[in-house]
């Protein structure tokens, strides 16, 4: 589990010609962490990742990698290992060699050798597959000799670029499990880089969401969605329904938001605010019910649930949920996801029906617009 | 119908393939044909006969004269592909600086610059730094004349590979130059041979140059034979050139298989 910091990255800035890849980027990753590094394609994940192993060279800032800084030091010579998008194995050499290539480099003992790539061999599952070249591997069978030739030679910090971007979606699920327990049995940093966020999501301790070659925020995957920190953030993680208002006043631990085409709605109030302040309300499709009546008329009594009326304009079928496509009386349009209990369909909202959609104020999120 | 359904050649593209072959090839066949006649006069068939290889086994002048093409094409093709190929390194892995397009446009002109000039500028060249001509001096202009060949063929081999196969050897361990070393070499090794190839047939073909910068007493073997021809055709030339077209037909055959076999790495690295 994540211990005492192991990187340190302060101030990292890169900058091609005049355009800023990386933008005084700071974070820290400790010893044990899988971290994953998130965000919209284009933003630096990979330029990050590449200052980390070496090939490029921050324009300023600091990499400290348990507490020296490795920012000038060449790739061969520094403890990091990365596994390439493309894999970049060898292809004249097999499996084998492919797997022993770092440890000759190291001038590690000829039985050492041996030893250590019949276990990375069992790491990866490549039983009987060792005298093959790459050209004569599957998809998922490269992946795993790059990533056992990355971990044969024990690194500190291990990067991966979109190691999984190649695989179909059954063998990225098993492949993302093993990659999971792999690292917690082998106790070395991770540091992913990928734009599938349910990737992310599943294996990451935390994430770091990037944009514009900066960290706009760094938290663990539960947070990072029930508790994002901008507008922006919320809407690249996950589904959002996202209402623009004015802040009308404050009820103890409760906002009551007037919004541009919803009604007031009422939001619990984590922070300070003004009344009158320019706001925006965040709510995730799932945390919405739907119904024909609408609550118990306690609830609405009590002022603790939002309560907006509308018709059901489209439905999509994704298996485990159905999304709906509401357009409420006053405007606005939102969506509303139900997951599906049962297997018949009579509880379904049809196109045109009439339907209720309420929430609980501590569901919705406020956020700076 | 039926005949449509064929995979194979129509009638049109069988006569079109033989007169082209017919017209590259015929010359070469008569030649080859008539290296085996026992004949004095060469355009008088009088049998077959191994004669005119015997007399130039004979020749100690042709003999020279072969040993000396044969010495220039080993020497200039090794010199022209070690230059080359570092030039080709330093094209399409050196950092890109002011006038690169210039300079690569500008190794690729003797490429299309008439020969004559190339051996005219060279004998210029020579005679200015006065040095003696003759074996060093075809070598070097040999060099000259080829090492351009072997830029391309290597150049397009490596700016066709993945360079982030570099980057894992580097990663895993290996300085920047022992990276490509044992990441790129191995798979541009055949272009290189390709390489050797075309520059070794080249030179061995040359003439206009050759004649321009060598010098008394280091005759190659196509001026010799040009020089033989002017006093009239002797057999024994059929049987030199049948000698020399199998020699390069076996490095022109080679040549291709080898870049063949690099091409199909380059495509495992890129599946890979
Ligand atoms: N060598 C380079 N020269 C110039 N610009 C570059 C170079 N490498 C990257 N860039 C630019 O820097 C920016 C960040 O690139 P980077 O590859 O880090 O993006 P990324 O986040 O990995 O994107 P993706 O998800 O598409 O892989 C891009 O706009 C890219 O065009
Ligand atoms: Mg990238």
């Amino acid at each position: 589990m994540p211990g005492s910091t192991l990187l340190h990255i302060d101030g990292v800035e890169k900058r091609f010609g005049g355009f800023v890849a990386v933008d005084g980027l700071s974070l820290e990753v400790k010893a044990g962490e899988f971290f994953a590094l998130l965000g919209p394609s284009g933003c630096g994940k990979t330029t990050l990742l590449r200052m980390l192993a070496g090939f490029e060279t921050p324009d300023c800032g600091r990499i400290l990698l348990d507490g020296t800084d490795i920012a000038g030091v060449l790739p061969h010579r520094r403890p990091v290992n990365m596994m390439f998008q493309s894999y970049a194995l060898f292809p004249h050499l097999n499996v084998s060699d492919n797997i022993a290539f770092g440890l000759k480099r190291a001038g590690m003992a000829r039985d050492e050798i041996a030893t250590r790539v019949a276990e990375m061999i069992a790491l990866g599952r490549l039983e009987g597959l060792e005298r093959r070249k790459p050209n004569q591997l599957s998809g998922g069978q490269q992946q795993r000799v790059a990533l056992a030739r990355a971990l044969a030679l024990r690194p500190r910090l291990l990067l991966l670029d979109e190691p999984l971007g190649a695989l179909d979606k059954k063998l990225r699920d098993s492949t993302q499990r093993e990659l999971m327990d792999l690292q917690r049995r082998l106790g070395t940093s991770f540091i992913i880089v990928t734009h599938d966020q349910d990737e992310a999501m599943t294996m990451a301790d935390r994430i770091g969401v990037m944009n514009h070659g900066r960290l706009v925020q760094v938290a663990t995957p539960r947070q990072l969605y029930e508790q994002p920190a901008s507008r922006w953030v919320a809407e690249f993680v996950g589904d959002v329904n996202i209402f623009e208002g004015r802040i009308e006043r404050r009820e103890d631990q409760r906002l009551v938001i007037a919004c541009h085409n919803t009604g007031a709605i009422v939001a619990a109030a984590p922070r300070q605010s003004l009344a009158g302040e320019a706001v925006c309300v965040a709510i995730r499709p799932e945390k919405m019910k739907l119904s024909r009546q609408g609550p118990a008329e306690a609830a609405i009594q009590a002022g603790a649930i939002n309560r907006l009326e509308g018709t059901v304009s489209n439905l999509g079928y994704l298996g485990d949920i159905s999304s709906y496509g509401i357009a409420l009386d006053a405007g606005a349009t939102l969506r509303v996801s139900v997951t599906n209990t049962a297997r018949v369909d009579v509880d379904d909202f049809r196109p045109g029906e009439r339907v209720v959609v309420w929430f609980e104020p501590d569901d919705c999120v406020v956020l700076d617009p | 119908m039926a005949g449509r359904a064929q995979p194979g050649l129509s009638r049109f593209n069988v006569t079109a393939l033989a007169l082209g072959l017919g017209f590259l090839y015929l010359p070469i066949v008569i030649l080859v044909i008539y290296s085996f006649n026992a004949s004095r006069l060469v355009t008088v068939w009088g049998g077959w006969s191994l004669r005119w290889y015997v007399e130039f086994f004979n020749d100690q002048a042709m003999l020279a004269a072969s040993w000396m093409s044969l010495r220039v094409a080993a020497a200039s093709a090794t010199a022209a592909t070690v230059l080359g190929t570092l030039a080709a390194i330093a094209l399409s892995r050196g950092a890109r600086f002011k006038g690169r397009t210039l300079f690569s446009g500008m190794l690729y002109a003797p490429l299309v610059m008439p020969e004559v000039i190339t051996g005219l500028s060279l004998l210029l060249l020579f005679v200015a730094i006065n040095v003696e001509r003759g074996f060093w001096t075809v070598t070097v202009a040999h060099t000259t004349l080829t090492m351009c060949f072997v830029t391309v063929v290597v150049q397009s081999r490596l700016n066709s590979l993945d360079r982030s196969l570099e980057e894992a050897a580097m990663d895993l361990g290996c300085s920047p130059v022992r990276a490509f070393l044992s990441a790129s070499l191995p798979l541009i090794a055949p272009s290189i041979a390709a390489g050797w190839m075309l520059a070794f047939t080249l030179s061995l073909d040359d003439l206009v140059i050759a004649s321009f910068t060598t010098g008394p007493g280091s005759a190659t073997l196509p001026i010799r034979i040009y020089s033989e021809i002017r006093l009239g055709v002797k057999p024994e030339v059929n049987a030199i050139c049948t000698l020399f077209i199998g020699l390069i037909t076996l490095l022109i055959v080679s040549a291709s298989l080898a870049s063949k076999i690099s091409s199909a790495r380059g495509d495992n690295a890129a599946r890979a």
